[in-house]
């Protein structure tokens, strides 16, 4: 007679997890590659109207980003009305023109012809502001713009 | 004493320390907008734009209530690629051989000289405004897919995928000119009033 008599028991044995992590693992992997950490964090509602004629931007590193739209949740004490964010904070119409130039300077000279001005404006916004915008583009010489939209049916949004 | 096996690491926490990294990349990852209308702005220029016959002029209004007004008549969105369209395809004084259009003498000469002028108030919302744009950039690719189809068997859309395709196997210099070629035939004159 054994001192340590293993107990019999019957009912299902345990399911195997060893895979599991395999499974976790390959998810992981996809979302590390996926992932492009977010350049700008936003201070403004940045809900982007939608367009079926659109062109890819390619060059991601000569891309300035403008963004547009009232202010959110978070900084309400900013008003209503829409505002300019360039870079992480808000900022002025007349602002936009050091900031075309400080983005220039911080790329090769020979790349700064092709530099693209990417507008991201809030669909609510109203037109005012991104006339301004374009406006002061013109002043400094940045032609080559491109409105950020989504992909998506203009008639039925 | 006989050779003892080394004791197995435990391995059962790996699932949750992946899992603990799956979630905060879960959390971190924004699939970035990376695509839109692309345009050129005019420079600024202190000459005095040149006189355009009023007929090849094809204005859209967009007032503060995002209400469109298309050559003087109340238009719908959906309809402005269409009008669009007839106008630059028109080809009224027979110099444009390509054009399926009425002749109407009264709209625009031919495609080289069709200027389409988009106005707009502050007070539009920037949602209209796009809409506008991407239909009057439509009616531009329609003529321009039909005529590339026409030449070369394919549509513009299709050779300009080509061209930046690096691994498209074809001729690149001569879809460079063939584009080249479209984009004449159809030039994209689309002017902004301040």
């Amino acid at each position: 007679m054994s001192k340590f008599k293993k107990k019999k028991e019957g009912g299902i044995p345990a399911v195997n997890t060893a895979a599991l992590p395999d499974i976790v693992f390959m998810l992981l992997f996809f979302f590390m590659v996926a992932t492009v950490m977010r350049q700008n964090t936003l201070k403004i509602e940045n809900n982007l109207p939608f367009a079926d004629q659109v062109e890819k931007l390619d060059k991601k590193d000569l891309v300035m980003y403008i963004y547009a739209g009232k202010p959110s949740e978070n900084y309400k004490q900013y008003g209503t009305q829409a505002r300019i964010q360039l870079n992480d904070d808000f900022a002025n119409v007349s602002d936009i023109a050091s900031f075309i130039a400080a983005e220039r300077a911080s790329k090769r000279e020979e790349l700064v012809p092709f530099l693209t001005t990417a507008l991201k404006v809030d669909g609510e916004t109203n037109m005012g502001i991104v006339g301004d915008i374009k406006q002061e583009l013109r002043k400094v010489n940045a032609l080559k713009i491109n409105y950020t939209t989504k992909k998506g049916s203009v008639i039925n949004q | 004493m006989s050779k003892r096996a080394a004791p197995e690491v435990n391995a059962g926490s790996m699932a949750d320390i992946a899992f603990l990294l799956l979630i905060f990349f879960l959390v971190t990852t924004t699939i970035e907008v990376d695509s839109g209308l692309n345009r050129k702005l005019p420079p600024i220029e202190e000459t005095e734009p040149p006189i355009i016959k009023q007929k090849n002029i094809f204005t859209v209004l967009l007032n503060g209530n995002d209400q469109l007004l298309v050559e003087d008549e109340i238009m719908e969105v959906k309809d402005l690629r269409e009008a669009a369209i007839a106008f630059l395809d028109n080809g009224g004084d027979g110099s444009c051989d390509y054009c399926k259009g009425k002749k109407d003498p009264e709209s625009s000469d031919n495609p080289a000289k069709a200027i389409i002028s988009l106005k707009n108030e502050r007070e539009t919302s920037y949602k209209q405004y796009i809409a506008v744009q991407n239909e009057l950039v439509a009616a531009y690719n329609v003529l321009r897919n039909k005529r590339a189809e026409a030449l070369y068997g394919k549509t513009f859309t299709e050779m300009e995928a080509n061209a930046n395709d690096v691994n498209w196997p074809g001729n690149k210099e001569r879809l460079k000119d063939q584009i080249e070629k479209i984009k004449l035939d159809y030039p994209q004159k689309l002017s902004e009033v301040q």
